[in-house]
């Protein structure tokens, strides 16, 4: 047993975030903010090249050969930096998907009953059955056909348009190995929120040691640095549970990594922007997007009432 | 990240577990949480058997008498005795997880030999007296004085909240030596016989009726010069190697033992019909993420001690598991009440008293509020509050 992070995949962490710091750093991050762009094309295709999408295909098949402890890796380092876009249906696209692996097509999830993120950008859909683990399936579906019956929602996070739509009529083309999409989505959306959760406490940590307030720096206060505390125990034990799952692939390990991740994302965005004062209430601030980012991955692939039931349902 | 146990790993389990079915069954029953000679004999026959079978002091280096077994070996150990129902360290604590260690990493030679070996036998049994009761989360306020009269200490003063004291043959001491040197600069470790003269223990009731601690009056106690582990004067860095141990490694066995208690609730509740209620079946299943979690944490914890090549003082990482259990702990037997429902009241039903000792969780060996300091200034580099 060695629950620690190799040589490899700390080198291949140290890429994923010098590539996005250099690509999507908070410049861009808010230029993209401004302009509305949801997902940028070219750097989409740029992450493509990366191996971004085919980091778990075969060799053979022009992909990377790595695993989901390495996928997990990357979608922290996404969670941290506010990259927006359906990344993780395109990385599990890849493959059974034509043009995903390269990221020149784009691929959104419609989850029956919840709104699709980035219809609008989208070139092929995946639809989740219904159930989870083993047992649940998945189908690529004509994209424009949905998003002709479906209507825009003003989305409450400003990087992911949402759309509402309907149960698509025809059940599509059933994806080979469909089964584990929802739960891997589960597992890369926690690793998401890990990498969130673990960036809003070093914001909070970094701002309570730089303002004063009373004559001191305000992290000197117990009240500031019990929250700060906090923050840094969800974080970690979320990492352990959202690494752990993608060592084992278990839909009931990932369910617990889930449900630890959301809440640590959610939680610690609300402690950083209470750490922030009134500057955390501010559009200029980034806190809101973590936040708003962080409350919708809570409702995608797997919801806390659905986690806690596959969770209830392991126990004897 | 890797989870799998190696070759070497599994051999060492499968031996373990070979073991523990052949004797388990033969140990006499368990005593009454009040009878404190019985329970004392229960937990160092048990400790005996271990060293019989050469598991005591697994994680002990080897020229303390220990196995040299690795982090990973140990965690193992915790698990299966765990797993296969058999006692807990019980009175053997202090011995096994706190002097002890303190010995084999401060102490002469000699002293390692006069003390280490009982300890691993299950012969001795000691007791920890650092808190006083002016001291206690500011524990470098301690005031117990030991003042030097020829080859002695003659110390004075009053513990209080002292684990097993009543069956303890031993208690690591920590005392003043020098009370004008900036408090944390002036304290000594002592090992003092709990038999000297002077040495008045007054058990202490806890809240669940048992008398698991006791305060410890201390009049004129003649402890030899030679019974200082460490330099006089240096007991607090001493002693910060001791605390380190207590919230690195002692609740690993706990967290397994925590998940089948959540089994069982589960049971419980699908017998007695509380399973349909959906609201109790997510609280126990949100429980079911969180020791998962708090299991993983471990190893983890236990994979970045291995790397550190082994043996060496546990991190601050142990505040952050300390912190997540106790209140897991806490919570685990508040749903164990919602199972229960009306026989929640009940003393002699299952897990009730188990639900009163968890209250001790957040408080004893450094308070939540402590450890979140801990965690604050250390490992986020927050400043310290004036
Ligand atoms: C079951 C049990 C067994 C124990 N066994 C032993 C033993 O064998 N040997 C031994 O020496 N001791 C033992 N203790 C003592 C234990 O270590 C102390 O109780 C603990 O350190 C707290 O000290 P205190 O009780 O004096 O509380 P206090 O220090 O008076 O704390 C009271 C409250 O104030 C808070 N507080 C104090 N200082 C701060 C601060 N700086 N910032 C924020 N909040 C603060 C605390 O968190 C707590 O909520 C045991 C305790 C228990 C409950």
């Amino acid at each position: 047993m060695d629950f620690q992070l190799s040589d490899d995949q700390r080198a291949l962490r140290a890429g994923v975030r010098e590539l996005l710091a250099g690509r999507f750093g908070r410049d861009r991050m808010r230029a993209a903010l401004d302009d509305g762009t949801g997902v940028d094309r070219a750097l989409w295709r740029e992450l493509g090249e990366a191996g971004f999408f085919a980091l778990r295909l075969p060799e053979a098949e022009g992909g990377v050969g790595l695993g989901l402890p390495e996928s997990v890796l990357l979608f922290e380092e996404v969670g941290r930096s506010l990259l927006p876009g359906p990344l993780i249906a395109t990385h599990l696209a890849a493959g059974p998907v034509k043009g995903a692996a390269q990221g020149g097509t784009v691929v959104a999830v419609l989850d029956p009953g919840q709104p699709v993120a980035h219809l609008g950008e989208a070139d092929a859909l995946l639809v989740l059955g219904p159930g989870y683990g083993p047992r649940a399936s998945a189908a690529s579906v004509d994209v424009t056909r949905v998003r002709g019956d479906a209507t825009p929602v003003r989305s409450i996070d400003p990087f992911t348009p949402l759309w509402r739509a309907g149960d698509p009529e025809e059940t599509g083309e059933r994806l080979p190995g469909g089964g584990r999409l929802r739960d891997e989505g589960a597992l890369l959306t926690a690793a998401e929120q890990l990498g969130s959760a673990a960036r809003t406490t070093e914001m909070a940590v970094q701002h309570a040691g730089e303002r004063e307030q009373f004559g001191s720096p305000i992290g000197s206060f117990q009240a500031v640095k019990h929250l700060c505390a906090g923050m840094l125990v969800r974080a970690e034990l979320a990492r352990c549970a959202v690494y752990a799952a993608a060592v084992t692939a278990d839909p009931v390990e990932i369910a617990g990594a889930k449900l630890l991740a959301d809440d640590a994302a959610v939680r610690n965005a609300r402690d950083c922007l209470q750490v922030h004062g009134g500057m955390g209430f501010t559009w200029e601030a980034d806190v809101h997007l973590h936040l708003k980012r962080a409350w919708l991955r809570s409702g995608q692939w797997l919801t806390a009432a659905a986690a806690e039931e596959v969770l209830a349902g392991d126990l004897c | 990240m890797d989870l799998a146990y190696t070759e070497e790993e599994r051999e060492f389990r499968a031996r373990l577990r070979e073991w523990l079915g052949g004797v388990l069954p033969g140990l006499p029953p368990k005593p009454r949480p009040d009878d404190w000679p019985g329970r004392r004999a229960y937990d160092t026959a048990w400790q005996r058997m271990l060293h019989d079978a050469g598991y005591a002091g697994l994680h002990w280096p080897v020229d303390a008498g220990g196995r040299g077994a690795t982090p990973t070996q140990h965690l193992i150990f915790l698990e299966e005795t765990e797993k296969a129902g058999a006692p807990y360290v019980g009175a053997n604590f202090v011995g096994l997880l706190h002097a002890g260690p303190t010995i084999a990493a401060e102490g002469t030679a000699e002293q390692r030999a006069r003390w280490l070996p009982p300890v691993l036998r299950g012969d001795e049994i000691w007791c920890q007296g650092f808190s006083e009761p002016d001291a206690g989360s500011d524990l470098a306020a301690l005031r117990t004085r030991a003042v030097r009269d020829g080859d002695h200490y003659v110390v004075s003063g009053s513990k209080i909240w002292t684990s097993h004291a009543e069956v303890a043959d031993w208690c690591e001491l920590l005392v003043r030596t020098d009370p004008a040197a900036p408090k944390h600069r002036g304290i000594t470790w002592l090992a003092m016989e709990m038999d000297a003269p002077g040495v008045t223990v007054r058990p202490l009731r806890t809240l669940a009726g048992s008398t698991e601690f006791a305060e410890m009056f201390l009049d004129e106690v003649r402890v030899p010069l030679s019974h200082r582990v460490g330099a006089e004067n240096d007991g607090w860095r001493v002693t910060m190697v001791t605390l380190s141990f207590e919230r690195g490694t002692a609740f690993v066995g706990e967290v397994v033992a925590c998940r089948r208690t959540l089994d069982e609730l589960a049971a419980e509740a699908r017998r007695s019909g509380r399973w349909d209620d959906p609201v109790l079946r997510r609280r126990l299943g949100r429980l079911n993420a969180e020791f998962r979690a708090l299991w993983r944490l471990t190893q983890w914890n236990v994979s970045e001690a291995q790397r550190a090549g082994g043996g060496g003082v546990p991190g601050t990482g142990g505040s952050v598991f300390k912190l997540r259990y106790s209140h897991a702990r806490q919570e685990l037997y508040e749903a164990a009440a919602e199972v229960l429902g009306a026989d929640s009241a009940d003393l002699d039903r299952e897990w009730v008293l188990d639900r009163l000792s968890s209250l001790s969780y957040t408080i004893a060996a450094g308070t939540s509020q402590i450890q979140r300091n801990i965690v604050a200034e250390r490992m986020l580099g927050l400043p310290k509050g004036r």
